[in-house]
């Protein structure tokens, strides 16, 4: 096993899912011989060919609609989008047919075959559009399923999942962790099953939700949490849609606690879905109201980028009201 | 019925069409050695509107090059350069009006100088301080001015060409005997927008320039991956459009295209398309490094047809300019530039309570509360946040 950050981990995803199934084909904005803006896709079009890893025109709206073309003829089509704040362009080629396709033929042509990759979050001084998580427009949309690792191992398993699973996938990458990220990843294929919530940590107090760059900013809140004596089970949630109801709700009777933690704003965000179902799932267990340590309800900023996040400080604080309700 | 077909010839044999069908001249007015080429037609210019413009030349190569030292240093987060496209952007803008609305791209800060931002107004917006006319919400380089009739620059690509025709539309409804100008990339006429933009303005009768500056590159994507087809001026016919293309690194032939777009603009309240043909000198941007898709060669060659030393030598044959007085130019600004460096990046960022303002008109109630709880976030943990430690 070797120690890879997220990017080689990715990397090695794309190029395996290319080796293992020569009907791949790679694309977007700047992907081909470059190898992508953060240079996801290096060294791809040499191993793969031109015609199998190329550079797109300049349209989102079209690589998504090209996606769906090719996935809808029995094509495994990933299709890089360069931010995931540039996504937009693209939202009626996902939301309404990329979607719908398998249930507005009566399956007689799906997509399944597509997977949109896109680098998304903030932390790393990108100000308005190059910062946002929109993960729940797409979450609202049945027929799409989201995906968010949180580490290299995980970019790797849960892409080549995402890759091969028979429904479209939007699989947002946390860009803050692209080079930070460093870990094993084993060199050979392996998939980490989507849909289903990990256990990172266990404890008795309180459960702490969240997904991708998150993920250490919880960490770090339950690290300062545990030095006040309070324990907290850290859940990854990685699939967002469809999410792992049963693993978090187990968790929530076991603490009696819940915290959800996302970049997104707080209203509409996809903690507000989580929240609602867990009070369903667990309303008699609860010895809290379930909280939500989120973005602001603005768009994102540049300078007041520490302020708007949720982050390890402002989630300690919540665990400590959570707990002393 | 006015159908494209009634005008068309017919043939009783198949026959396509293809991209040599059609020929697009290219305007050049001025060689690489600073003399006109014969018979060239010279636009609108005297010796002051010479200076302004050679002026703003001046001021952003020096920008430009202490900008992206400031990078490098650390000290702001990002830059991009307008390097080489210097003609395109300052020949278009000295054609227009002070009331004609312009929306750029990004790359179009020289258009903003000449209609006459400060340099201390361009270092409060790099810097984000609390004087930035975006209150450091944005990038660097995302700059705008309603006072300068400049709309504020927008990462999104493309987004900025329709708005453009519905800007264009608006000045003749309101009477005006303006124009908007838009510029783009020939990257982001790729884009949805850029169609519905132009076919809308052409059925709509908008008074607008489109303006496109075809550099060569979009991040890394040379032209002959981006489009096919002649060009972008190609289209222009396409949507039913006037049409030029001109040598982007020749300042006379991009006034000389410019003035006369926009005076068929305003008197036919119609669009015009413009093909600038330039190159990015410099990287994409400051996170960008070019030796990954071209190659030095290919730099070297289009140093030799730098924008600023041509129109630079065209000035000094007419005797408007001398290499003393161009030499003490660059000097001023470079000192200028250095002084506002030191002020804006001494002077706070805004509050905290900007935060949630320009949202909505007011901040709502529910925007009010997270403010508050922020405030006394911060409050308790003052260090953590440094930008507001200070305004809570
Ligand atoms: C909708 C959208 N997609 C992608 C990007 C990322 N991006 C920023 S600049 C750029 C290239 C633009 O090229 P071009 O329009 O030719 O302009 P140039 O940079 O050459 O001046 C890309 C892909 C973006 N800003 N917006």
């Amino acid at each position: 096993m070797a120690e890879i950050n997220m990017l080689q981990a990715i990397n090695d995803a794309l190029s395996m899912a290319m080796e293992t199934d020569d009907k791949t084909i790679l694309f977007g904005e700047d992907v081909g011989h470059f190898g992508g803006v953060f240079r996801a896709t290096s060294g791809l079009q040499d191993k793969y060919g031109r015609d199998r890893c190329f550079n797109t025109p300049l349209t989102e709206q079209g690589i998504a609609g090209f996606a769906n073309g090719l996935a809808s003829n029995g094509m495994t089509a990933i299709a890089e989008i360069q931010f995931a704040d540039y996504i937009f362009p693209a939202i009626d080629q996902i939301v309404n047919e990329t979607a719908k396709f398998r249930y507005r033929s009566g399956n007689e042509f799906n997509v399944g075959g597509v997977t949109f990759r896109t680098p998304y979050g903030g932390g790393i001084a990108g100000g308005h559009y190059h910062s946002q998580s929109p993960e729940a427009y797409f979450t609202q949309t049945a027929g799409l399923k989201v995906v968010v690792p949180r580490n290299a191992y995980q970019a790797k398993g849960l892409l080549l999942a995402s890759i091969r699973d028979k429904n479209p996938v939007i699989f947002f990458e946390p860009k803050r962790l692209y080079r930070a990220n460093i870990g094993e990843v084993p060199d050979g294929d392996y998939e980490i099953e989507l849909g289903k919530a990990e256990v990172v940590r266990e404890g008795k107090d309180i459960t702490l939700l969240a997904w991708g760059a998150q993920m250490e900013i919880i960490e770090k809140a339950a690290d300062m949490a545990a030095k006040e004596g309070i324990s907290c089970e850290i859940l990854d949630l990685r699939t967002l849609a469809p999410w792992d109801v049963e693993t978090v709700a187990t968790s929530v009777k076991k603490t009696g606690r819940l915290l959800i933690n996302h970049e997104a704003p707080l209203t509409g965000g996809f903690a507000g879905e989580i929240a609602a179902t867990i009070q369903e799932e667990c309303f008699l267990y609860l010895e809290s109201p379930i909280s939500r340590v989120c973005g602001l309800d603005t768009p994102y900023p540049l300078i007041h980028e520490k302020e708007y996040m949720p982050d390890a400080l402002k989630t300690f604080e919540a665990i400590k009201a959570s707990v002393t309700f | 019925m006015s159908n494209a077909t009634s005008q068309n010839e017919t043939v009783h044999r198949v026959s396509f069409l293809d991209r040599d069908s059609v020929n697009i001249p290219i305007l050049k007015i001025l060689q690489a050695d600073g003399t006109v080429y014969e018979n060239a037609v010279l636009p609108a210019i005297d010796e002051a509107l010479a200076h302004k413009i050679y002026d703003t030349c001046v001021f952003t190569r020096v920008l430009d090059e202490r900008m992206l030292g400031a990078q490098r240093q650390g000290r702001i987060s990002f830059y991009m350069t307008c390097t080489g496209e210097e003609a395109s952007i300052i020949g278009s803008a000295a054609s227009l009006d002070n009331d004609d609305v312009i929306l750029a791209q990004y790359r179009e800060h020289a258009a903003l100088r000449y209609r006459g931002f400060t340099t201390e107004q361009f270092m409060n917006q790099l810097f984000s301080n609390e004087k930035d006319l975006g209150k450091g919400r944005q990038m660097p380089i995302h700059y705008g001015s309603s006072e300068l009739n400049y709309q504020t620059i927008s990462s999104p690509l493309a987004t900025q060409i329709p708005q453009a025709t519905g800007v264009g539309y608006s000045l003749k409804m309101q009477g005006k005997r303006n124009i908007a100008i838009c510029y783009f990339g020939e990257g982001a006429a790729s884009e949805g927008d850029f169609h519905a933009g132009l076919n809308m303005a052409a059925v709509l009768k908008s008074p607008t320039i489109f303006f496109c500056r075809n550099n060569g590159y979009a991040i890394s994507t040379p032209t002959s991956e981006q489009f096919m087809g002649n060009g972008i001026a190609s289209r222009g016919p396409g949507y039913g459009m006037h049409t030029i293309r001109v040598d982007g690194n020749d300042m006379l032939a991009v006034l000389a295209a410019t003035q006369q777009a926009r005076a068929y603009a305003v008197e036919n309240n119609a669009p015009v398309l413009i093909e600038a043909m330039t190159y990015r000198l410099g990287a994409h941007s400051s996170s960008d490094d070019p030796s990954g898709y071209r190659s030095k060669d290919e730099e070297a060659k289009w140093q030799q047809h730098d924008p600023v030393k041509r129109f630079k030598l065209w000035m000094i044959n007419k005797g408007w300019l001398t290499e003393k007085q161009d030499s003490e130019l660059f000097e001023k600004y470079r000192s200028e530039v250095l002084a506002e460096v030191k002020v804006a990046e001494k002077l706070p960022m805004s509050s905290v309570d900007t935060l949630i303002e320009d949202v909505y008109d007011t901040p709502t109630p529910r925007l009010k509360q997270q403010l508050e709880t922020l405030k006394t976030h911060i409050k308790k943990y003052p260090k953590s946040y440094p930008n507001s430690e200070g305004s809570v």
